[in-house]
């Protein structure tokens, strides 16, 4: 398990250096969105519009944040549920995105798609929101600005933590490392 | 009968909205520290040291602890002697929600309706829970409770054949559940007992309670040490990442029950277990 530094938008091959575990700290632009934008984003496909972002070696990061106080760029900022996108990430990930950020775990179908367009889904620090706001340095509403805390921001980032989970490889580390560290089995407790 | 101007309410709800958002508990943080020096995972160690920065950013920088700042659920005790003047103490409490939310910058996530919803705009309605106790004060705890480890919460409503030892399992199976995505180390309230509606509540009210102190009966504390010992084997750990501390604590609250019914509930509290007091 390695130590990586990236910068947006990705390449393919720095895509393939990333590794289950890993952890990663992203500098530049990355997008926000979540179930609200997800939703309308897959609508303006289905209608056949372009969607208006330049979505290519993107990163997005499932986030709601707390309103900016004065003198700083954004609120609390950590991860949401990425689980609640799934339905919607196949679709994105066609769009060319090539990193997520959330944090929990991803359905069959969106581990699959991460393989096949070749993303990764990274895991942001769940409830650490007031410290991963400082590695935000910028932040500007871009689209469904009438969704208030559920728009799609730009957010400029300085080194921000995040631990790979699922690479292209089809690695998972919600499974693997859970299983390092289990003491039990699971048909011990499921019975309901 | 002591007067008790509703306004008094207001202002505590107001302070203790943006307190309890920005001010992790002591305990809480004193237990992820000591977790840090235990926790056999590098990567959780690393988190759980990260959870208790974040803890002090947030305190320092007067910023929310997490962006989900939560339904505000407020347990209101008034005293049989006082005499609450001025007004309604519902809207009372809502007033100070809605000026605590807007001051302190937390974010409004409550919507007026389930299924044709706009966010209110001002984090109202709370859930209130009213109780009359002996004495001649008003109690306010203040729980913003996050949709994260909210939506990971269970209730079954067992066999009484099952017992003790299926209580046991849908506390486990429901710590394994929550995973990754309720933000672990949790807290653990459960609720043994009463009905549908009140063994929901009592699972709440076990997440009251102040991180290490076990229940005041013996039985109930032998088994709440049994629970936070097994969870803690699911491998789980920090952020669900693989480690030993998927628990910080386990708190059960038990309740006379039906001959035919053995309910349990499970509220999955993540590590921000943000509770602030006010006595007026």
């Amino acid at each position: 398990m390695g130590e990586q530094r990236i910068s947006t938008p990705l390449g393919e091959n720095e895509v393939k250096a990333l590794r289950s575990g890993d952890r990663v700290f992203i500098s530049g632009e990355i997008y926000t969105a979540r179930d609200m934008a997800h939703k309308r984003l897959v609508e303006m496909l289905d209608s056949g519009q372009d969607i208006p972002l330049d979505l290519k070696g993107s990163i997005v990061y499932y986030v709601g944040p707390t309103p900016a106080p004065p003198g700083r760029v954004i609120g609390s900022a950590g991860p949401t549920t990425a689980g609640r996108m799934d339905p919607y990430t196949p679709r994105i990930l066609a769009q060319g995105v090539r990193g997520l950020i959330g944090k929990g775990r991803r359905s069959p179908e969106v581990k699959e798609a991460l393989v096949r367009y070749g993303a990764v889904y990274l895991a942001a620090m769940g409830g650490a929101g007031a410290l991963l706001s400082r590695h935000i340095t910028g932040a500007r509403a871009v689209l469904f600005e009438d969704l208030g805390p559920e728009a799609v921001y730009l957010l400029q980032v300085k080194e921000f933590p995040v631990v790979v989970v699922n690479d292209i490889y089809g690695n998972d580390l919600y499974e693997d490392g859970v299983l390092q560290y289990r003491l039990d089995d699971r048909s011990n407790f499921l019975i309901f | 009968m002591r007067e008790v101007p509703v306004q008094r309410i207001t202002e505590e709800v107001a302070r203790l909205s943006q307190e309890a958002n920005c001010d992790l508990p002591e305990g809480v943080e004193k237990a992820l520290r000591e977790a840090a020096e235990r926790e056999e995972s590098p990567v959780g160690r690393e988190v759980l040291r990260s959870l208790a920065e974040n803890a002090l950013i947030a305190r320092q920088d007067r910023m929310p602890i997490c962006q989900d700042t939560g339904f505000s659920v407020v347990f209101v005790e008034v005293g049989q002697d006082v005499h609450l003047v001025g007004g309604n103490v519902y809207d009372a409490v809502n007033e100070g929600v809605r000026q605590g939310y807007r001051e302190g910058f937390l974010r409004k996530s409550i919507l007026d309706h389930p299924w044709q919803g706009k966010n209110t705009g001002d984090n109202t309605p709370a859930i209130v829970h009213l109780d009359i106790v002996p004495g001649d004060r008003v109690r306010l705890r203040f729980m913003p409770k996050g949709g994260g480890s909210e939506n990971k919460s269970r209730l079954a409503m067992l066999r009484p054949a099952d017992g003790l030892e299926g209580a046991r399992r849908f506390v486990i199976e429901t710590v394994e559940k929550a995973g990754p995505d309720a933000c672990p180390p949790f807290i653990v309230g459960v609720g043994i007992g009463g009905t549908f509606d009140k063994v929901a509540f009592l699972a709440k009210k076990a997440l009251l309670r102040p991180i290490g102190t076990f229940n005041s009966r013996p039985e109930v504390a032998e088994f709440e040490r049994e629970l936070l010992v097994a969870v803690n084997r699911l491998g789980l750990g920090p952020e669900g990442l693989g480690g030993r501390t998927t628990a910080l604590w386990v708190a059960v609250e038990v309740s006379p029950r039906h001959i035919a019914s053995f309910p349990v509930a499970v509220n999955i509290q993540c590590h921000a277990a943000r509770v602030k007091e006010a006595v007026i």
